[in-house]
């Protein structure tokens, strides 16, 4: 039980990625196949975050003493995870911009965002 | 300046992006982005040459060394796949000009060019960088102006196939960051040089092939492997030509690079084909690929299609040279990795003057063009019997190398695969041929020969692809090189 409560950022993390991967995979509205996405990249994100933070651990600015010398022994978290999702996250935001904006265009091209309903009218061509 | 030229390759590109962007007008956007691509050729060779003469470069970004700042690092294999693409970057936006002036609408162009330079900078970045994070980075990059470069394209379709590439894409991204993120929380580095280091004493633990798993399937996708194939055949199809023949020659070769660089570097030879078998998925992969992928090709009308099809099957070869795990089965993979560059080069530029003149790239719209546009449909015959692997050819060359990387195991089965594939590619290649060149023209419309601005760049890469096929010493020293410090590991 302790194993499953001391772990349960990555069971967050494996439950999220799949609803994700899911619904990337199974709907056929393309804002939907978006929510996805998203939420299939966010789930990495705390993944990686899970893997930064350290049981106990401060952040990772240097503490200092009374008279201003360095502590020793401080358990400090790993700041590099959290400094590549900042990367990932601004990934992230652009990839679904540029989804969205085709989105847009798709439902002024074919007036519908259903990706059935975009193969029946392609094939009608 | 020459000690800085690993980042200033990238940087000036990245920096003149905005520039084409904001300049307003598109002539002046267009010598913006020439001036990117041509500089990144101009670095991309002198890098080729003093890893040539001075072994591996290293540099360290913003000055800072190895375990805490970025590193780039510039093997054989790295410098040769930057100059495949600044090559293929430099003949294309040469091409682009007229071809892009009448595919996207004027107020457009500027940022078309801007995508077009960020793209090359992603591609210039993922060969040379040393850090597996930096890596993701310019995936991303390259990745998202593609899309909205194929998204430019003049049928409706266009954006479809632009979403379909945009879900596909960025799953097969977020495999490689999870496979990076699990190497990084048992190793603790992001550095190539150290995770090759550190991985073998872990490498019992499971999380090791969970992350080889995830980036394999990342990688594949991003290439294209059969099956993850399905976004390829509408981008190549609908995107604008020059996009095409740029994306085509370089884009998945990139990501053949990375496979490469992953399995050989990273994990080591012993990791990635004795303890995780990976010649038992890749070569079935790559050989399904070949057959199904060319006579799937050989039932299309569009010809952008077909060709996107055949794109298929060549990386199947380029794969299935990985997959022997041996310096000629690997030699045999870069090599083709650079000859299929300048044939499909070639061919795609062939289509873009057809889309130019006649609007369509359909066979039936095809028909008696042999003697309206005989400049254009000589470069597609030629390029095409590259592709066919004809000797005198670069096609042959790779072709002559795999099937000797075959017959060195005794996999005479594999080798009659390879055999198979390039007479199916003689099929349809022919199809294009008879309709050309025997079929008969509408005399009612008039068609001109393509602008002389799209035929020589299409004709430097014919005639390289019979420079490179008739004396292949050079390109096959570089290759042999490169797959022997790969399959060697790290010093």
């Amino acid at each position: 039980m302790s194993e499953f409560a001391g772990l349960f950022n990555y069971w967050a993390v494996i439950l999220l990625m799949m609803v994700g991967f899911y619904t990337l995979i199974s709907r056929s509205n393309l804002v939907k196949k978006l929510i996805g996405l998203n939420i299939f990249q966010t789930s990495v994100i705390m993944m990686y975050v899970s893997f930064g933070k350290i049981t106990g651990g401060t952040a990772p600015i240097l503490v200092e003493g009374d008279h201003g010398e360095a502590v020793e022994h401080v358990v400090y978290s790993n700041p590099i995870p959290h400094v590549l999702m900042l990367t990932a996250i601004v990934v992230g935001v652009a990839t679904l911009a540029l989804g969205l904006s085709l989105v847009v265009r798709i439902n002024e091209a074919y007036g519908t965002v259903d990706e059935d309903e975009i193969t029946a009218k392609d094939n009608a061509q | 300046m020459s000690h800085n030229l690993p980042a200033l390759m990238v940087v000036i590109p990245m920096v003149l992006a905005p520039l084409a962007a904001l300049v307003g007008r598109w002539n002046a956007s267009w010598a913006v982005a020439a001036g990117a691509c041509w500089w990144a050729l101009y670095a991309s060779v002198s890098l080729l040459m003093r890893v040539m003469d001075e072994g591996v470069i290293r540099y360290a970004l913003g000055g800072w060394p190895a375990p805490y700042g970025i590193e780039y690092r510039i093997d054989l294999a790295s410098a040769f796949v930057a100059v495949i693409v600044a090559m293929i970057g430099a003949v294309s936006i040469i091409y682009a000009r007229e071809s892009i002036a009448q595919e996207i609408s004027e107020d457009r162009i500027p940022l078309f060019y801007a995508a077009f330079i960020l793209s090359l900078t992603g591609l210039l970045g993922i060969s040379i960088t040393g850090d597996v994070f930096n890596v993701f980075v310019f995936l991303e990059v390259s990745s998202l102006s593609a899309y909205s470069m194929i998204a430019l394209g003049q049928d409706r379709r266009a954006l479809t196939a632009a979403f379909q590439y945009l879900i596909m894409g960025a799953t097969g991204a977020t495999f490689i960051v999870i496979g990076i993120g699990l190497l990084y929380v048992m190793t603790g580095t992001l550095n190539m040089v150290d995770l090759a280091e550190r991985i073998p004493a872990v490498a019992d633990n499971r999380t090791i092939p969970v992350a080889f798993t995830f980036l394999t399937v990342g990688i594949t996708l991003k290439l294209a492997l059969f099956p993850l194939h399905l976004w390829l055949p509408n981008a190549y199809t609908y995107a604008p030509s020059s996009v095409t023949a740029f994306m085509a020659s370089t884009a998945t070769k990139v990501s053949v690079y990375l496979l490469l660089r992953f399995f050989f570097t990273i994990f080591g030879f012993e990791f990635s084909f004795e303890r995780m078998q990976l010649d038992m998925v890749l070569m079935p992969l790559s050989l399904v690929a070949i057959l199904a992928m060319s006579m799937v090709a050989i039932y299309q009308q569009n010809v952008k299609r077909l060709l996107a099809f055949s794109s298929v099957a060549q990386i199947g070869y380029m794969v299935l040279g990985i997959s022997f795990g041996s310096v000629l089965g690997v030699t045999a993979g870069i090599l083709h990795l650079f000859n299929h560059a300048l044939m499909k080069g070639a061919l795609f530029m062939a289509m873009g003057c057809v889309m130019y003149r006649v609007g369509s790239v359909r066979l039936d719209a095809m028909a008696g063009l042999g003697k309206k546009m005989p400049w254009t449909m000589a470069a597609f015959v030629l390029g095409g019997l590259s592709l066919i692997g004809v000797p005198l050819t670069v096609g042959f060359v790779s072709k002559w190398y795999l099937v000797q990387a075959a017959l060195e195991r005794g996999q005479w089965g594999v080798a009659g695969v390879v055999m198979v594939g390039s007479l199916m590619a003689v099929v349809y290649i022919w199809k294009v041929v008879e309709v050309a060149y025997f079929g008969e023209a509408d005399p009612d419309h008039e068609i001109r020969e393509a602008p002389l601005s799209m035929l020589i760049p299409t004709w430097v890469l014919v005639i390289a692809s019979f420079w490179f096929g008739i004396d292949a010493t050079g390109t096959a020293e570089v290759a042999t090189a490169a797959a022997e410090t790969l399959l060697r590991g790290l010093p």
